[in-house]
């Protein structure tokens, strides 16, 4: 693939396994195995399986009508918050334990913000019976307090990251940390395609199977495989990769990332990391993350919890820099107001997360008959209570 | 460019090289956050552990994410990063401390901060103020041999590299022949903070790096905290840093009036 990861490890100048020593062995175990293992006959069948019976896949991509009607172009809507867990995170927890049991882990780490990483990895924890540790940032867990608690119904240990901003960056270091001292036993479930290399790699695979079936759903829905617009949100990343990765080649579509802008790009409470970012280090990959001049990470800010992180995934960092894709950003409001709208126009309450690849809408120019592919990462139980709060409901 | 591992003549010895040429048992190495517990503390400290009689000594520059680091080294950190510390204000102190201070040091960091700052600048300075060595536990292998291994070289910087009980020999072979002062070999695969391991499989470890007869002195690290610790370290190794233990130290309030003694208990020589 054009635009995939070479033997190193990079992608351009992004990527890379910046880990310490400690963590080495893991890293490189996991660089050796992973392409063996997910090619493997055996890891195929039942991946497909389990996406098909548990997951539910494929899940559909839907013509809205409504929202059609209203932006001037057929607007198609890839429905991963039909998922099982209630995100696209399913796909990818489901190939990890896959991995990590033919690894032979008996202990799965995790990170989580929003907590749709945490419960799909609690999950799939479950349907393995392998025990579970996740770690979530203590803000996130009062703003995602039913997550917390379907994790714990799940059989998941939910153990609280109370350093830095105590969201999904510090408790990405809590698992880091907790990877370092269990180096034998334990596989770390990265949620997103950040973190070193293979990870961002093995996460946009998992992931894949996104655009894999909305390019077949595309071409029964209007004859073409090819649209000229593909949407995703993007905090790390994930989705929007798994959404964009079959299309990566196709230079006519166009490819439109959308991040959080928290209270707006230059408000100083924001989480627009190619806005507002520099290349460097974090969690292991070199990308584009928010730090201050003296190479600080700066502290993001994000009503969506899953999009408060101050990096992007290295192939992310790679496609804007390069201009395959285009970065945009959508403040809180905006996303809640879109968000209210979907509910609205479409009868579906989307994920706060969601919601920011929605807004953007409003903001795009479409000709009549172009075809516009958003993926719809999560559904909205999780944030109700945020929803209500704002609109006073 | 040149990989031929880096043969060190007589002009280009650092002052850790000279330490490690005169000097091969019990070497005691002690870690501090540089700008802990206050802004102006670094050079004080240091002054303090030379007197004491430290053989060298291991200046962390703070980093809001040391996800290789425990809470007590996080937090010492975080307090250096709100009380202002930057590379930038570091420098200028190391500049006044090597007018005071003439055993070796090395700076301790992660790498983004250095990413920023240059690394060719980075290590330029660090040369120009009189620093050592560096260790970047984050910096992996391969952007260091491909990347950067020139810039050390020209400033006459070691870069020091961790050893695990899970390294490789092979790798641990590739460590040896990328060094050119110590390898510091990591009491367990942990953060920093812990206890000593001294499990059976652990002495296996330090028994089995002992007996490849590395060209590079090795130097124990991670869960020295007394003499205890720091003899059996002894046993195996060169010698032993502490870390934790002693930024722990820096918490009470009269702790300039006790490093003296704290060293001294660290060593304990009989």
């Amino acid at each position: 693939m054009k635009y995939g990861v070479n033997e190193q490890g990079y992608y351009g100048d992004f990527g890379g396994a910046y880990v310490p020593e400690m963590l080495y062995p893991n890293v490189e175990e996991l660089r050796q195995r992973y392409l063996s293992i997910i090619n493997d006959a055996d890891f195929k069948a039942e991946f497909d399986q389990l996406l098909k019976d548990y997951v539910g896949r494929p899940s559909p991509l839907y013509y809205a009508k409504r929202y059609s009607e209203k932006y001037g172009a057929n607007i198609f809507l890839k429905r991963e918050d039909l998922n099982h867990t209630g995100s696209h995170k399913i796909n990818n927890a489901i190939g990890q334990i896959l991995l990590a049991q033919r690894l032979g882990k008996k202990r799965i780490i995790a990170e989580t913000g929003a907590g749709q990483h945490g419960v799909a990895t609690a999950t799939v924890c479950a349907l393995k019976g392998i025990e579970c540790v996740v770690y979530m940032g203590e803000i996130d867990m009062e703003r995602q307090a039913p997550n917390v608690s379907r994790m714990k119904m799940l059989g998941a240990k939910v153990v609280p990251a109370k350093s830095g901003s105590r969201t999904l960056k510090d408790a990405t270091n809590e698992a880091l940390r907790d990877w370092i001292a269990n180096p034998v036993d334990t596989h770390y479930i990265i949620g997103s395609v950040v973190g070193p290399y293979p990870y961002p790699d093995m996460v946009a695979r998992f992931q894949s199977i996104i655009s894999l079936e909305a390019k077949k759903q595309l071409l029964e829905h209007t004859g073409k495989e090819l649209p000229e617009y593909v949407m995703a949100c993007v905090g790390g990343g994930s989705n929007a990769m798994g959404m964009f990765y079959h299309f990566l080649d196709d230079e006519g579509v166009k490819l439109i990332a959308v991040e959080a802008a928290g209270k707006g790009v230059d408000s100083g409470h924001s989480a627009a990391t190619t806005f507002l970012g520099k290349e460097g280090v974090l969690h292991g990959s070199r990308t584009i993350l928010m730090q201050t001049d003296d190479g600080q990470v700066v502290e993001p800010y994000s009503i969506s919890a899953g999009l408060d992180y101050p990096g992007i995934g290295p192939q992310h960092a790679h496609l804007y820099k390069i201009n395959r894709a285009q970065y945009a950003s959508v403040t809180d409001d905006e996303a809640l107001q879109a968000g209210l709208l979907c509910c609205q126009l479409e009868g579906i309450i989307p994920a706060i997360e969601s919601a920011h690849a929605l807004a953007q809408l409003e903001k795009m120019k479409f000709k009549k008959d172009d075809n516009v592919v958003i993926c719809l990462s999560g559904r909205g139980d999780k944030d109700l209570d945020t929803y209500i709060k704002y609109f006073n409901y | 460019m040149d990989h031929r591992p880096w043969t060190i003549d007589k002009k280009n010895m650092n002052r850790l090289n000279h330490l490690f040429n005169t000097k091969k048992d019990n070497l005691l190495s002690i870690y501090y956050t540089a700008g802990y517990p206050e802004i102006n503390t670094t050079v004080d400290i240091a002054g303090a552990l030379e007197k004491a009689g430290v053989d060298f000594l291991e200046v962390g520059f703070p980093y809001s994410d040391p996800v290789a680091d425990g809470p007590t080294i996080q937090n010492s950190s975080q307090q250096a990063l709100n009380n202002g510390m930057t590379l930038n204000v570091l420098f200028e102190q190391l500049k006044d401390l090597r007018k005071r201070v003439t055993i070796p040091i090395l700076l301790m960091g992660y790498v983004n901060p250095i990413v920023q700052y240059g690394v060719e600048a980075f290590c330029k300075k660090a040369a120009e103020v009189g620093v050592d060595g560096i260790i970047v536990p984050d910096l992996p292998m391969y952007e260091y041999e491909t990347m950067y291994s020139e810039f050390f070289k020209d400033n006459n910087l070691s870069n020091i590299f961790l050893v695990t009980p899970q390294t490789s020999p092979e790798r641990i072979r590739k460590i040896d022949e990328l060094s050119n002062s110590f390898i510091y070999l990591l009491s367990s695969s942990s953060i920093t903070g812990g206890n000593l391991d001294v499990s059976d499989s652990i002495q296996a470890y330090y028994t089995r790096v002992k007996a490849m007869e590395l060209k590079n002195p090795t130097i124990i690290g991670f869960g020295i905290s007394d003499n205890a610790t720091f003899k059996k370290a002894c046993a195996y190794a060169n010698g032993a840093i502490v870390g934790s233990k002693f930024v722990k130290l820096l918490e009470s309030e009269n702790y300039m009036d006790q490093i003296s003694g704290f060293v001294k208990s660290i060593r304990m020589e009989s």
